[in-house]
């Protein structure tokens, strides 16, 4: 007993030694910005203790703070429609193709986001690649550059490759006997997927949400570009606030879009962490 | 009263275009324990794995009660699996795999209760209902898988190697429990395994299995003592196979020497293989032996001794309970009934010399089998 109680404090020695560089890193670079920000969005101009940059949120921006919530929610659930059976399939192809595959996914990522964003425009635009092709039929052009679509359009296409990897780093490590032993017991393929796939693949759906929603709420420069300026999302609205030199509003609206954030998310895991092996 | 419950015609499947099961036919009947026995890649999984619904045969039918179910899935057969591994359900307890197949089949809460705890009574698991799967110990979870599969009332229990993982005092407890199990429910049991012993201590039918074919079908006792072929004689317990000529009905030349049997029918001085288990020799003092050899090691293996012996070069192998010496020359003594006498085969004087014989060899290829 003795021995082991030594081996547990020599290693958690050795530990907090290895993690000092991590310590420190965090305690400059995330904590004392965080820090920052909280004191920047309880303070005015003059320094002085103010609630007011809060409640903005709540008044002026809070109809932007919800559309970008509408579209980063809509993002999110057509990530996970297209992602979900994209990833399955992967995960079920030979080793080799599956890499291939997996590379097909990751390519576009490589090219810069801007870039990606831009030949959106110059596809979805009224004299664009889609409007063209329509032309050739007689139809149109419909004004797609400037709605919500377009915005959504853009998110889901930047953001698709962060469902995906996450749901298929899971699917890929469930034992393909367990499918096997729930046709066995009787499942359907459908039954397969709702009783056994499903359930030990959430944990990679829930990651793949918050690696979606999470960009795709606080994202200015798709609302920017493919909204051609006729609405603006809550990102937009740090950003502008930023060029104009509000730091205190800036900090105000980051600080509220966070915390409701950490809230969300935590909830969402709370209920899937107790559904976890609860499907009937 | 036997009736036929599966029956497998002509039965041929290949994978990346190696051949694994080479035109198998098999009839297994109602309530029956049959063992499908080989070594790794014989393809006795693969023959479990149709019968399953898992793999379908290249060519071939399947037969379950005179109906050809070649094209009917897994999860429409009355057939239930343990697997290899077991495959429980991680992400629920104890209670929930075992009630997968109910809960499945739409079958009322009311009566997936009862039938649960029956269940676990039978593979007594009493109490273990909330229990976390991947926390039971390997014999715990192997009576999971076993009970996951046996309320479902299946016809047929198919068992592919599931004792494979657990330490010999376990496996040897849950050979007589499965037994038991199988003898209570009157459930046909198919069972895959590599393990002669549990072959022969388990079964009603023994199907031997190599290279993709079939080498014999019979009783534990058939298997034993009338091998068809070296390759039976040789995996199903220790075998001196050697050759042989038949000189006439009843008399047989082997090691120089003329010896009495009791096989008939073989050509007048047909070559055969034959074979003598290590427990049918005696030890004889060297003037009254039939044969005589040097002993060339000893080992002690508790209920008796293990000589390797050298006749004119080939090495046989003696169970004996009297301690003979190394170096020492002794005589063999082999009564008539037991020389078993049989057919050349693909695997003559492949087996049944032990001049390479050692334990540590035999050990290595059991786990290179574990491993597969």
């Amino acid at each position: 007993m003795k021995k082991t109680v030594a081996v547990t404090t020599q290693r958690s020695l050795f530990e907090r030694f290895a993690a000092a560089p991590h310590l420190v890193w965090s305690v400059l670079f995330i904590i004392t910005p965080l820090l920052f920000v909280a004191y920047y969005a309880f303070t005015d101009d003059t320094g002085a203790f103010t609630l007011l940059n809060l409640s903005a949120f709540f008044t002026d921006y809070f109809g932007i703070f919800l559309r970008s919530v509408k579209l980063a929610v809509i993002a999110t659930l057509i990530c996970l429609v297209i992602g979900y059976p994209v990833a399955y399939c992967i995960s079920r192809a030979k080793p080799h193709t599956q890499k291939i595959l997996l590379m097909l996914i990751m390519l576009p990522m490589w090219m810069n986001f801007l870039l990606r964003t831009y030949s959106w425009m110059t596809i979805l635009q009224d004299k664009g690649l889609i409007n063209s092709f329509l032309g050739l039929f007689g139809i149109g052009p419909l004004h797609i550059l400037g709605t919500e679509g377009a915005v959504v359009v853009g998110m889901v296409y930047d953001y698709l490759p962060y469902m995906i990897v996450p749901i298929y780093t899971v699917m890929s490590k469930l034992d393909y006997r367990l499918v096997e032993a729930a046709h066995d017991l009787g499942c359907n393929h459908l039954g397969v997927l709702r009783r056994v796939i499903l359930p030990l693949s959430i944990s990679g759906v829930i990651s793949g949400i918050t690696m979606v929603f999470v960009p795709s709420i606080s994202t200015f420069y798709i609302s920017q570009k493919l909204s051609g300026g006729k609405f603006y999302l809550i990102g937009d609205a740090i950003e502008s606030q930023y060029l104009n030199n509000n730091y205190h509003m800036v900090a105000s609206l980051s600080l509220v879009l966070m915390l409701i954030l950490l809230i969300g998310l935590a909830i969402v895991n709370h209920f899937t962490d107790e559904e976890g092996g609860m499907v009937p | 009263m036997k009736t036929k419950l599966i029956e497998l015609k002509n039965i041929s499947k290949a994978f990346d275009g190696e051949t694994v099961l080479d035109n198998i036919s098999l009839y297994i009947n109602d309530k029956e324990f049959i063992t499908l026995l080989g070594p790794s890649g014989c393809g006795k999984t693969t023959t479990l794995r149709i019968i399953g619904g898992f793999e379908s045969p290249d060519c071939g039918d399947v037969y379950f009660d005179g109906k050809r179910i070649n094209e009917v899935p897994p999860y429409e057969r009355s057939v239930n699996t343990v697997f290899q591994k077991y495959a429980l359900f991680p992400h629920l307890n104890v209670y929930d795999n075992i009630a997968f197949g109910l809960r499945v089949a739409k079958v009322p809460k009311e009566e997936i209760e009862p039938r649960v705890s029956e269940m676990l009574a039978l593979v007594n698991l009493r109490g273990f209902e909330k229990r976390n799967v991947s926390l039971l110990s390997g014999g715990q979870q192997q009576r999971v898988a076993i009970a996951r599969a046996l309320i479902n009332n299946p016809k047929v229990l198919l068992l592919d190697e599931p004792l494979g993982a657990l330490d010999l005092k376990l496996r040897k407890d849950m050979q007589v429990e499965l037994k038991n199990i199988q003898h209570r429910t009157g459930i046909t049991f198919i069972y895959v395994t590599h393990d002669q012993e549990e072959a022969l201590s388990m079964s009603d039918t023994v199907v031997v299995m190599a290279n993709g074919k079939i080498q014999q079908i019979g009783t534990p006792t058939d298997i034993y003592n009338e091998p068809v072929n070296a390759f039976v004689a040789d995996f199903i317990g220790e075998s001196n196979i050697i050759d042989g000529v038949m000189l006439s009905d009843y008399k047989v030349r082997f090691a120089s020497e003329v010896f009495e049997c009791l096989d008939k029918g073989f050509l007048k001085n047909e070559p055969v293989d034959v074979v003598v288990r290590p427990e049918d020799v005696d030890v004889v003092p060297v003037e009254k032996g039939m044969l005589s050899g040097v002993v060339s090691s000893v080992t002690f293996k508790g209920v008796h001794y293990e000589i390797i012996v050298d006749v004119e070069g080939f090495k046989w192998m003696i169970q004996s309970t009297d301690y003979v010496a190394p170096d020492e020359t002794i005589g063999l003594y082999i009564e008539p009934d037991a020389i078993h006498i049989m057919k050349k085969s693909e695997f003559s004087n492949m087996f049944g010399d032990y001049s390479s014989f050692s334990d540590e060899l035999d050990h290595l290829s059991d786990i290179v089998e574990d491993e597969e």
